[in-house]
């Protein structure tokens, strides 16, 4: 602001001023403009079109007729894009809890001064930088019924029947929930981490002259303290819990291993009608679906923040 | 949006002011056992996080049907080395890495260079509409990429882009994250510094070359570690654009050799998977410090 006033002597004109204006916005966006130019077409083109797509019968071979609310009439109709709505809220239901518990957990114990801190740091981060594709296909052979590792395991701890896993109706889901908070915790770890570290240690102190136990200091203390990353943290794990998509492609491809469709999601419904089976329009209208789960939930958990913080 | 609530916070090892005489917990016994319990569970989840990754590095010195042994073994019987030499030879790998690698190095020159220099504009110029500009840049944080993917692909398929390498490019130079993890850092630099550099004749442009990129090198990096790691990652992107195999990454390389082969050489898969890993494991390794810096500041991408 001083920069803008200090061209000007004393108050400036109002010509003067709107010279300023024009010259400071031609600036701002010769700034912006090159990153800009991408993100339009990339990402706000694309966002806004998807609206008029899912109104069309869109397919690979050209243009699309417009057919007003029929893809939306059909979806609501399908027993695939049901299972894979239910399926993907159930997978966040499972995933954004477990993952805050852990991660936060993890963080705790990382604030801590215990020998060794920074070399779990360094390793607790290390699944985030590994692609999906190579963690799928390790778990998936980890998790294999008969031979893999982790049901001899089951089985030596007494065991009898352990979970076929991802070939199991009831078990492909948890599987996955556990291999991508395994995935994901490294990196809530770090946001936590961070969040904990602006919490005034004088609080501590305080809360302990007052005769508070750990259970009570994290209560009356942690929690409060680190509302704005746990608020941070659940926005983001929600988002990237409902469009989960790669470790579910490669650990079952057409929601095929797993019986009853039990791990089809959203994403890959989106996917599987558009770019397998080439209807554009009406995957767009899955991909409508998905937009709005992720903007409402977005919207309720900023109203509950708000609430809380008011 | 509470994104921006997060400051800059010291989280690397090397910033903890170590056991100093702050308090001296070790005294108490409650403490003690609470250290021994502590200790115990960071163990085990340190086993937990890396033991997938040994039984992996040793399977694929293993003999294929050895991988999946009853009882099952960590270490191979013996040394199979030539998984590596057949892999590089008989598959696609080599061309896959340098696929991966052009494009990792590609994407994250333009997504610093385009980031840092919107940033500087979002963080330093002020003028009528930039707030909201930023806003929408925030905004699309919240959409999903899975949700306008095919909007997006019937415009680049227009274009003729599709199956070219360059459909990646174009896909993941121009994010938002870069502009707003460098606006947080820009923004932390006083005003004095550039006031100080315009006094001394210099332009806005090259107050970002000269003093701000150089001051900034913290933030710089850990967008460059993001950037090329995820897009090293990236699996989805490939898999819809980029469709003859000499154009493939090397995460549709390794995710071929599972789909092709019914009876996949288990061995075989293992000394891929560990291929790909090992590159970005030495990155991060490197610039681990910048890199939970990074993301400790920024909060985002996910």
């Amino acid at each position: 602001m001083t920069s803008a006033v200090a061209d000007g002597i004393g108050t400036p004109s109002p010509r003067r001023r709107s010279k300023l204006v024009l010259r400071n916005t031609l600036l701002g966006w010769s700034f912006i403009l090159p990153n800009f130019i991408g993100f339009a077409l990339i990402t706000l083109v694309p966002v806004v079109s998807l609206f008029y797509v899912s109104l069309t019968d869109y397919n690979v071979f050209g243009k699309g007729e417009f057919i007003g609310f029929e893809n939306f009439q059909k979806l609501v109709a399908d027993p695939l894009f049901h299972r894979s709505f239910i399926n993907t809220l159930y997978f966040a239901v499972l995933h954004v809890p477990l993952t805050i518990v852990v991660s936060l957990g993890l963080a705790l114990l990382l604030n801590t001064k215990l020998r060794g801190v920074a070399f779990f740091r360094t390793a607790a981060f290390f699944p985030y930088i590994t692609s999906i594709v190579a963690i799928a296909l390790v778990w998936n052979l980890l998790f294999s019924p008969d031979f893999g590792p982790i049901n001899q395991f089951l089985r030596f701890l007494g065991i009898e029947n352990p979970p076929g896993w991802l070939t199991s109706q009831d078990w492909a889901m948890p599987a996955i929930v556990i291999i991508s908070t395994w995935r994901d915790m490294g990196y809530y770890m770090i946001l936590f981490l961070a969040g904990l570290q602006t919490v005034p240690r004088e609080l501590y102190e305080a809360a302990r002259v007052d005769g508070a136990n750990a259970l009570q200091r994290f209560w009356n203390v942690t929690l409060p303290g680190i509302r704005p990353t746990m608020f941070l943290v659940t926005v983001l794990l929600t988002i990237a819990s409902l469009k989960i998509f790669d470790l579910i492609i490669v650990l079952s491809p057409g929601g095929t291993q797993a019986p009853n469709q039990a791990t089809v999601v959203l994403s890959q419904f989106i996917y599987q009608k558009g770019f397998i089976e080439s209807k554009f329009g009406y995957a767009s209208a899955g991909a409508v679906a998905l937009f709005l789960v992720c903007i409402i939930a977005t919207v309720v958990q900023f109203l509950i923040n708000k609430k809380r913080s008011a | 949006m509470a994104v921006t609530e997060l400051v800059v916070v010291p989280s690397t090892p090397s910033d903890d002011p170590g056991p100093g005489p702050r308090v001296d917990r070790s005294t108490r016994p409650a403490s003690r056992l609470g250290r021994v319990v502590g200790s115990i569970l960071l163990v085990a989840f340190a086993l937990a996080l890396l033991v997938p990754f040994f039984w992996m590095v040793l399977s694929s010195f293993k003999n294929p049907n050895e991988v999946f042994s009853v009882p099952v073994r960590l270490w191979p019987e013996t040394w199979h080395w030539e998984h590596y030499v057949e892999l590089w030879t008989d598959t696609g790998m080599a061309t896959w890495l340098r696929n991966t690698i052009f494009l990792s190095t590609v994407v994250t020159f333009l997504q610093v260079l385009t980031g840092s220099f919107a940033a500087y504009g979002f963080a330093k110029v002020r003028f009528p509409g930039r707030d909201v500009l930023f806003l929408l840049y925030l905004g699309t944080i919240a959409v999903p990429w899975q949700s306008y993917m095919i909007p997006q692909y019937i415009m680049l398929a227009q274009f003729r882009l599709t199956n070219t390498l360059l459909a990646i490019i174009v896909l993941q130079a121009f994010g938002a994250f870069g502009v707003f993890l460098m606006k947080q850092y820009f923004e932390s630099i006083p005003e004095e510094l550039s006031e100080a550099a315009r006094i001394d004749g210099l332009n806005e442009y090259s107050i970002w070359a000269r003093i701000m990129l150089p001051l900034s090198t913290p933030a710089l990096a850990s967008l460059a570690l993001l950037t090329f790691v995820n897009t090293w990652n990236d699996y989805l992107g490939p898999l819809l654009y980029l469709r003859s195999k000499e154009n493939w990454t090397v995460q549709l390389g390794l995710k071929n050799f599972v789909a092709n082969n019914l009876e996949a050489d288990y061995a075989m898969l293992f000394t891929g998977l560990t291929i790909s890993v090992i590159p970005i494991a030495v990155i991060f390794l490197l610039g681990q410090r910048f890199f939970v810096e990074g993301i400790a500041t920024s909060g985002l991408k996910g």
